[in-house]
This record gives structure tokens, C-alpha cells and sequence, in this order.
């Protein structure tokens, strides 16, 4: 199968319905397995930090659930475009169907910054580069899902969540520089594509196990919520009555 | 293991508090979002199934698209 005839497919619900199955299975119980792994491990087996003692262990939330929070908006992003540019009906249900996995993602990462900043800063929250980008960002989530339930013609309602949606990109980079364009508290990235982690081994280690697991649970949530939507939008097509008259399998 | 004992792992070097409330958030969401997705599917289930039933019931046949 060439990359033009996958893309092809990939558009097609039906065709993403039948291939995904086990797709499903395999990344929710990929993410378990590594975010436990990971979550164990950096709790009772990294070594404390030498200034921050054990709040340093939060890192190992905090870091996944700030890259998921990211990495979920620029997935609707990318959504957006191709139901912009190519009318794709799946960019619609992820439009549609991942909005509040990212709210919830950008949230958690608020939260765990928030209890990490108090033992760490000595406060919970500052209205600093990167802690109000973030927070800016979970807005967007909310804007995307106020602006759905807004507009009840779904098409117009699509397009306008495409719109913000791409739109709102332009955050993802405010929050990513944030660190380095304005004096802040917050500390720079852990991971950089181009050099070595300044950490060790044993402390980085967990923290890729649970970014892994984190991009899972991603995959597990997208293909899981696009799976349901189709069945629900195409629910007048024989190939989904079958499933339902049969014995509905998962 | 970090932690000479169960006490010293709770206490977390007196950051216990912190560290517990981030890590229990996390499981919460982690398992508030897989059994959502379960839940969800289930329910999108029934409710087609529901809707077999009735359309049966009318008398229409369920190959017949709407």
C-alpha cells in the first residue's frame, strides 16, 4: 500500500473503523504498563534532586501531562488544516472528539505545576511567561469546546473550531520559548532534541518512560473517541447496524 | 529503592504533601479517562442497538438505509 492510498483510506471512517481495533487495545495497554512503570519508578527509585529533594518527583507528572497538553492542541491543529484545506470528514471527529482530553491534559499540568511551585518557588501560582501561556492554552480548550456547543449547524460549527483551532497554534510556540524569552521562574526544558539531558540516567529515564506512555494514552483516547464517533455518525450505514445486530464487539 | 522505609517514602522528606497531591491527580485522570472510554463505547452500544430494535419493530428492514 503506498502513502497516497493509506492517506486515502485514512480518510474513510469505515476503513478506520475496521483497521483499528486492535490499535486500541494495544496503546491503552501500552500506556498503563509504561505510565505505571514510570510513575514507580521516578517515585521510589530516582534519586532526590540535590536542591529540590523529593518535590522534584512531580517532574515526573508535571512533564508528560505539559507535553500532552501541547501536543493535543497542535493535533487539532493539524485537524483544523485538513478540514480547512481537504473537507476530510475524520479531521472533524478528532476536531470534535479531543478537545476535552487536552482540557483535561492542560489542567493536570497546571495543577502538578502549582503543587510543585509551592515547595519549589514558595508559591503556588505566578503570572509569569510560561505559567500564563499554559494557562491561556487551557482557555482555548475551552473556547473550542464553547464554540461547538454554540453553533448548532455541525459543518458551520466545524469550520469555526478549525479556525480557532489553527489559530491558537501560534500559543504553542509563545509557550515553548516562554522560558527563554521573559525572566522567569520557571525552570528550561529537560528534554532538547540537539543536546544531552543535563540530568542523569536515573532521572531522566523514568521521565521518557512516561512521555512514551503519555503519547499512548494519546493514541488510545484518538483512536478510542474516533472509533465511538463513528459508529455514531455513521449509524444509518448497514456495515454498522450489522456490528450492532450482532454481538457488538468492541 | 530511595527510601529507608514506608514512613520516609510517605513523608517524602516532608514534600509528601506536594508529591502525593500531583501523582494522585495523575491516577485519578488516568483512570477516570480509560474507564470514560469504556463507558462511552458501551453506551454508544446500547444506544444503537436500541435503535435497531425500534426500526425493527416499525417493520422496516435493516438493510433499508434511511
Amino acid at each position: 500500500m503506498t502513502f497516497r492510498q493509506f492517506w486515502h483510506r485514512l480518510g474513510s471512517p469505515k476503513w478506520f473503523y475496521q483497521m483499528s481495533g486492535p490499535w486500541q487495545s494495544a496503546f491503552a495497554i501500552l500506556a498503563v504498563l509504561l505510565l505505571v512503570t514510570g510513575m514507580a519508578w521516578g517515585l521510589a527509585f530516582a534519586p532526590p534532586d540535590y536542591q529540590q529533594g523529593n518535590s522534584f518527583r512531580i517532574i515526573y507528572v508535571h512533564v508528560p501531562a505539559a507535553i500532552l497538553a501541547q501536543s493535543v492542541y497542535v493535533a487539532l491543529g493539524a485537524a483544523g488544516v485538513l478540514l480547512l484545506v481537504w473537507r476530510m470528514k475524520m479531521a472533524q471527529l478528532v476536531l470534535e472528539n479531543l478537545v476535552g482530553f487536552g482540557a483535561w491534559m492542560t489542567a493536570l499540568a497546571l495543577f502538578s505545576g502549582a503543587v510543585w511551585g509551592k515547595p519549589t518557588w514558595g508559591t503556588w501560582w505566578v503570572f509569569d511567561g510560561r505559567t500564563t501561556s499554559t494557562l491561556v492554552l487551557l482557555f482555548l480548550y475551552f473556547g473550542l469546546y464553547a464554540l461547538r456547543r454554540a453553533i448548532p449547524a455541525r459543518e458551520a460549527a466545524g469550520r469555526a473550531c478549525a479556525l480557532l483551532a489553527v489559530v491558537g497554534v501560534i500559543n504553542i510556540p509563545v509557550i515553548k520559548y516562554s522560558v527563554e524569552w521573559w525572566t522567569t521562574l520557571h525552570q528550561g526544558a529537560t528534554f532538547k532534541l540537539t543536546e544531552a539531558p543535563a540530568m542523569p540516567a536515573s532521572m531522566w529515564a523514568p521521565l521518557l518512560v512516561n512521555v512514551v506512555g503519555a503519547y499512548c494514552l494519546f493514541a488510545a483516547n484518538l483512536v478510542a473517541k474516533l472509533r465511538t464517533a463513528i459508529l455514531r455518525q455513521e449509524r444509518g450505514a448497514a456495515w454498522v447496524r450489522e456490528w450492532a445486530a450482532g454481538e457488538g464487539r468492541p | 529503592m530511595m527510601f529507608e522505609d514506608w514512613q520516609a517514602f510517605i513523608a517524602m522528606g516532608g514534600h509528601g504533601l506536594y508529591v502525593w497531591m500531583a501523582y494522585s491527580a495523575a491516577v485519578a485522570l488516568l483512570i477516570a479517562n480509560l474507564t470514560g472510554l469504556g463507558v462511552e463505547r458501551c453506551r454508544t452500544r446500547r444506544h444503537l442497538q436500541a435503535q435497531l430494535r425500534s426500526r425493527t419493530e416499525e417493520g422496516l428492514d435493516a438493510s433499508e438505509a434511511p
